[in-house]
């Protein structure tokens, strides 16, 4: 029997956007507001997900694909644990790292001090962490930008080191948003046997990316989602990938036969 | 929004997904005007489950499902003292954190690590131009720089842990949305950034006060258990304004106004134990409530025990160091009255403090410095971990 680590029932998402539309905002509109007791005019409620359910088991990898907007990344935060679900209710088995595109961990300090805290963050012993942090580097390709401040770093830098930190501990689960699009192909391949041994050591892995042929070779299942409701799932990802790129106006994939 | 309940479609439906297949007709409102929000929310019918399988038996809802398996809620806050331990096993993270941040604070000035020491020498050389030199004034408190410099630096630090762990959670986003730990490692490193900052600026003042003419005494061991007592107290102020800062940027706006009004009611450049009290004229001589208030707010009891183990003059001047005396404490109050000429005021009767009644005695005020610490602790932490899976949202 396969043992669930991600139960998503009845997703709903929904945004409050302040400060949008017609209001100004000036100080004298907010004082106003204050002494009428109104609340702000100008929230706007975006349902980003509505209705999601599905079932993850250990030693899956889970690609999400759809268009910009579609509820992609708000899914892999509410699994994280960093939205609060307007309805329904995400469970998860231990607790999930989420790796976006635009954030160092801690900008100012070095890539060294970057492995060292992350992984004391995630409750590795300092000695664990001094027998690991040589594999992390390495693993992280950045080389001699280990002593620099993380802010230093370019996109595909800063994303490389962060992955490496991130996957060093074997994570219940790993949520990567778009993280390993600005990797090279070295990296790519790396990331994607990482991301195999996760699997093996009874992770589970969602991964949104645009690269439909990465999706294609990290994962055993698809989610295609478009405004915020799964249009298709399934483990024939070729499939789902062929008709999701039909709909978006695209042509099916060429593959190389196997 | 509470609705939580699954409602069904009319027909009630037992097991989701046993009608409606895969593609099913998303609508193609995507936004939701203001206000019509309960109306939006609640989803017509459920859809259908993937990837289940077999797994999930006939008429079992996904969260027994899940219970079953034992999965908890995403956002599941761990019990109070589950967490303890939890920051206890990161405490090498906490200080390494504090440790790197600092280290990495005056990384971009050319005097680099110059300026730990630096910022609390000029801080003190600001104070000695002003209160020293332009003006020249002992405000009725014996040997009054030093007794403003400690009054400075102790109260620094708890503004610093303060105004810094207010924006804790926002500088930090990055890390609390790529990597799972419990969220008070942040404010409790950000009080340990403060404290090691203290320990140097306190060896500036160690400096300060000898080059003075302060003699070293055994007294000056107390300042560890007080400092003690202070660096916990800054934690539960950390815990509460690292929560209220995470909500909205107000709070950091208006935290220098509080934290400055703070400042002169806890008698860092006045006594509030002595000249503003002991004398007629003064504003609290006859608001002993008022007086009693601003003697016990944690910044003055922490301001006031350390300035009296470390300065002799301000021990014993103290009220209450020696027994009451009507005569001596009203020559303190009053000196033109008794003809007191002010060479003999500034070196004999100024610490004829010592012979009123205190309005706070010594013990009380340990007392005091005990009580805000556990209370501010314990009240900060339970106030910082039941937000706890909130933090880093949005």
């Amino acid at each position: 029997m396969a043992e669930p680590m991600v139960v998503v029932d009845d997703l709903h998402v929904v945004y409050r956007v302040y400060g949008s539309g017609a209001d100004k905002g000036t100080a004298a509109t907010a004082l106003l507001r204050m002494v009428k007791r109104q609340r702000r005019p100008s929230i706007r409620e975006v349902h980003a997900i509505r209705g999601l359910s599905f079932v993850a088991y250990k030693g899956d990898a889970v690609g999400v694909i759809g268009r910009n907007g579609s509820g992609k990344s708000t899914l892999l935060r509410a699994i994280a644990g960093l939205l609060p679900a307007e309805q329904g209710m995400v469970y998860t088995q231990g607790h999930a790292a989420l790796l976006g595109v635009n954030a160092a961990l801690l900008e100012n300090l070095t890539g060294e001090k970057n492995v060292i805290l992350g992984c004391l963050a995630m409750g590795m012993s300092p000695q664990t962490v001094k027998e690991r942090y040589q594999s992390i580097v390495d693993f992280s390709g950045v080389g001699d930008f280990i002593n620099l401040a993380m802010k230093t770093y370019s996109t595909g830098m800063g994303s490389r080191l962060r992955f490496a930190i991130a996957s060093a501990k074997s994570q219940d689960i790993l949520l990567v948003d778009e993280a390993l699009a600005t990797g090279d192909a070295e990296f790519r391949i790396k990331s994607h046997r990482r991301i195999d041994e996760l699997r093996a050591h009874a992770g589970t892995v969602f991964l949104v990316a645009h690269n439909l042929g990465e999706i294609e070779e990290t994962c055993n299942k698809v989610i295609w989602l478009e405004k915020g409701r799964i249009v298709q799932a399934g483990e024939n990802v070729p499939e789902i990938v062929d008709a999701y790129l039909t709909a978006t106006g695209g042509e099916p994939r060429v593959r190389e036969p196997r | 929004m509470t609705n939580r309940g699954r409602l069904s479609a009319p027909g009630g439906l037992a097991k989701p997904g046993s009608l409606s297949g895969p593609g099913g007709l998303p609508d193609n409102g995507s936004t939701v005007g203001s206000g019509s929000a309960s109306a939006t929310t609640v989803a017509a019918e459920p859809a259908e489950t993937y990837f289940a399988g077999d797994e999930v038996a006939a008429g079992e809802r996904l969260s027994e499902y899940a219970g079953r398996h034992n999965l908890e809620p995403a956002s599941a806050r761990p019990p109070a003292l589950k967490y303890l331990r939890m920051l206890w096993q990161r405490r090498q993270f906490i200080t390494g954190f504090a440790t790197a941040s600092n280290v990495a604070m005056y990384s971009e000035a050319r005097l680099g690590q110059l300026w730990q020491v630096l910022t609390p020498l000029l801080n003190a050389a600001v104070y000695f131009l002003i209160f020293g030199v332009l003006l020249h004034i002992s405000r009725g408190v014996p040997d009054y720089i030093t007794f403003l410099v400690t009054g400075i630096f102790v109260f620094n630090f708890t503004q610093r842990a303060c105004i810094t762990s207010s924006v804790v959670m926002r500088d930090n986003l990055p890390l609390i949305r790529a990597l799972p730990f419990p969220r008070g490692c942040l404010p409790l490193g950000y009080v340990v950034i403060e404290l090691q900052q203290l320990l140097l600026s306190f060896c500036v003042l160690f400096v300060i006060i000898l080059a003075y003419g302060e003699p070293f005494t055994w007294y000056w061991f107390l300042i560890l258990p007080i400092l003690a007592l202070q660096t916990l107290f800054n934690v539960g102020c950390a815990f509460i304004l690292a929560r209220w800062g995470s909500g909205f940027d107000d709070v950091s706006q208006l935290l220098p106004f509080i934290i400055r009004t703070w400042m002169y009611a806890s008698g860092v450049i006045f006594s509030i134990t002595t000249s503003l009290a002991l004398v007629p004229s003064q504003s609290l001589y006859f608001h002993k409530h008022l007086a009693y208030l601003l003697q016990v707010n944690p910044a003055a009891v922490y301001i006031t025990l350390i300035r009296n183990s470390l300065l002799t003059s301000q021990r014993i001047s103290m009220p209450g160091y020696h027994p009451f005396n009507a005569v001596k404490c009203a020559m303190y109050g009053n000196p033109a009255k008794y003809h007191i000429p002010s060479d003999v005021f500034a070196n004999k009767v100024i610490y004829y403090s010592s012979y009123c009644k205190p309005i706070v005695t010594q013990q009380a005020l340990w007392g005091y410095a005990v009580g805000w610490a556990v209370v501010a602790a314990i009240a900060g932490f339970f106030f910082f971990w039941w937000a706890e899976t909130r933090y880093g949202r949005g």
